[in-house]
């Protein structure tokens, strides 16, 4: 035991997320944070005890014009995403996001028997260690841009007829292919679940990550840099889970 | 040939019967300056309606019944102006309709063979009510025909098709689940032909009358929205011309249908009032003649002229029923259940972490604890 402390690893400094990536990943959170909150008092409004006019009061007003202010943010930010998953670097890459290959699936199957069903091989805990996504969260991401399109399709959707502007009323299509706003409205407020369940779990796992790897998972999304041993570094360049063909 | 064409002109336009039926002049503008306001045209085109009118005579309509409730004629008799009554259902020739034609049985089927071959391509074909496909169409049979047979027979020289009604235009109660009769609306069934969907179980009176004064006056359909309803009615929600309105935007809200708000006259949004998410003219145009409509009458707005409302949603609950999870779940219930078993299973995968994992853990407090202590306090 002591011995292995005798050299104490060497760990590498890997710069994971580029700053556009990390402002991404905050704005997203904020504006989610929002848009549930103030999705959740338009959907079910609080009693209020105003003696006021209406006329002095704005607070449903308010409520929806930050949801659509968030909206705004939320849409551009992620079109944003989808340019920098061309633009940015190879963990920001669409391929870390959609499988494209047998050993994508394969890392999938892998992650999922080492951090879910906490499989032993030869009586060993294993580890599975990741540089950027590993390849079951960057699948799971791509079911999170889907749910950012329906979001994004069914919001503006049901925006558009309130808007005078061009950009909502491109969306005027998408009630009227589920014939109208109402099943429209249940399709925006179901998917919403889906934010708040994966938030959740997104939380949970980062602390896991932490927690059973020490390499600075939390903080990796502040700074930018996360840790690895060098023995797995010399590994890993020579094993990505969607290698780029041979030039 | 000649001879049809003959008969055809023979017809006699709207303005002569309106002053065979002992109207004035004065009251005729005055229906013609109401209609043009109705279908949103301009005081310019004022002189456009009455031309038509006087000039043009009457359109042969085939108004057909089949899955429905008559609401739609009830309302279109009913509306407003006297006129529209006189004008639109005595003089617009109905030349076949089960409800309010003369004939009956085999006079009356001659006289929608009639009409169809007189005036082929020329009569607007209007449809009340839903066609039934399930079992060949047994459900629904007038004089022996199933009303899909019936319905093609006579579209297909028809001019253009007015469905009427949410049965006609998107299936209304008989077609809500589980549709034992596979009621379709007419738009899945018929191709190729102009249809104007108006919507609403039933429409406003005057929308109906304006869609037929419309007709006649440009002898084009009107402008249509994507889904097939004329914009000049159905372009705006409910919600956006009601006069409730700066309640909903203050966040002032309806609780009980007893409550002290209620009796303020706030906002029905909380009690389920569907006006966000249903297009029609009801708080413009109003019903009778302009009295009241639902929600000035103190009732949330049910959505009855949209796709699927007896599916989609509860009449006193903003939020859907979720199929399947019982009568009284909606997306949250279930959201709350789905967010209490993951928490359970982060929880129990936390345990199961330290458990399973305890070793490499370890190793990692150990191999850090070794770094704190070579250091120097």
């Amino acid at each position: 035991m002591d011995n292995k402390y005798l050299r104490l690893p060497r760990l590498r400094r890997v710069y994971v997320w580029e700053l556009p990536v990390r402002f991404y990943h905050w704005l997203n959170a904020g504006v989610i944070l929002a848009l549930i909150a103030t999705g959740f008092y338009i959907n079910n409004p609080l009693a209020l005890m105003s003696q006021k006019e209406a006329t002095q009061v704005y607070t449903m007003g308010w409520v929806r014009y930050v949801h659509f202010a968030a909206a705004y943010l939320f849409f551009f930010n992620f079109l944003f995403r989808i340019y920098w998953g061309f633009a940015g670097n190879k963990y920001a890459n669409w391929k870390q996001f959609i499988p494209t290959s047998k050993r994508f699936f394969a890392e999938m199957w892998n992650v999922f028997k080492i951090d879910i069903l906490m499989l032993k091989k030869d009586g060993k805990e294993q580890h599975h260690i990741s540089i950027g996504h590993n390849a079951m969260a960057g699948f799971i991401y791509f079911l999170t841009f889907i749910a950012f399109a329906i979001q994004c399709l069914t919001g503006f959707g049901l925006y558009a007829d309130m808007g005078g502007w061009w950009f909502p009323r491109m969306f005027a299509w998408v009630p009227s292919m589920f014939g109208g706003d109402m099943l429209t409205r249940d399709i925006h407020h179901w998917t919403m679940w889906f934010f708040i369940l994966f938030a959740v779990v997104h939380v949970y796992l980062v602390f896991y990550h932490d927690y059973v790897e020490g390499r600075g998972e939390i903080s990796s999304m502040g700074g930018g840099w996360k840790f690895i041993e060098e023995e797995v570094f010399e590994e890993k360049k020579y094993h990505t889970p969607n290698p780029r063909k041979k030039h | 040939m000649d001879n049809e064409m003959l008969e055809v002109k023979k017809q006699p336009t709207y303005y002569e019967e309106v002053i065979r039926k002992g109207y004035d002049r004065r009251d005729f503008m005055k229906f013609a300056s109401m209609m043009a306001a109705f279908i949103g045209l301009e005081k310019s085109a004022i002189g456009q309606v009455a031309k038509a009118m006087e000039t043009k005579s009457r359109i042969p309509i085939i108004w057909l019944h089949f899955q429905e409730c008559t609401c739609c004629s009830e309302s279109f008799i009913r509306s407003s102006h006297p006129m529209v009554a006189d004008i639109l259902l005595d003089m617009v020739s109905l030349d076949y309709t089960e409800t309010l034609m003369a004939a009956s049985g085999a006079q009356a089927e001659k006289s929608l063979k009639d009409t169809m071959k007189k005036y082929k391509g020329e009569y607007i074909l209007c449809v009340e009510g839903s066609v039934p496909v399930a079992a060949d169409g047994v459900y629904c049979m007038i004089g022996g025909k199933t009303s899909m047979h019936i319905l093609e027979e006579s579209a297909a020289d028809a001019k253009a098709i007015i469905a009427w009604g949410s049965c006609a235009s998107n299936g209304c109660v008989q077609s809500a689940k589980p549709n034992p009769t596979q009621a379709t609306p007419i738009h899945k069934l018929i191709k190729g032909k102009p249809i104007i969907k108006v919507p609403g179980c039933p429409p406003i009176g005057e929308v109906m009358a304006g869609v037929i004064v419309h007709l006649l006056t440009f002898g084009t359909i009107p402008e249509l929205d994507r889904v097939g309803r004329p914009k000049a009615f159905y372009s705006k929600r409910v919600h956006d011309s009601c006069y409730r309105r700066p309640y909903f935007d203050a966040g002032l809200f309806v609780e009980t249908f007893d409550d002290e708000n209620a009796k303020k006259g706030y906002c029905l949004y909380k009690v389920g009032c569907k006006g966000p998410s249903t297009y029609n003219a009801c708080g413009v145009m109003k019903w009778n003649g302009g009295v009241s409509f639902p929600i000035q009458s103190g009732h949330g707005c049910i959505g009855c002229s949209e796709e699927n409302f007896w599916d989609n949603g509860r009449l006193y609950d903003r939020a859907s029923a979720f199929a399947g999870f019982g009568i009284e779940s909606d997306a949250d219930t279930i959201g709350k259940v789905a967010l209490g078993a993951t928490l359970v299973a982060v929880a129990g995968h936390a345990v199961a972490t330290n458990i399973g994992k305890q070793k490499s853990i370890h190793d990692l407090e150990t191999e850090g604890k070794a770094s704190e202590h070579e250091l120097p306090s």
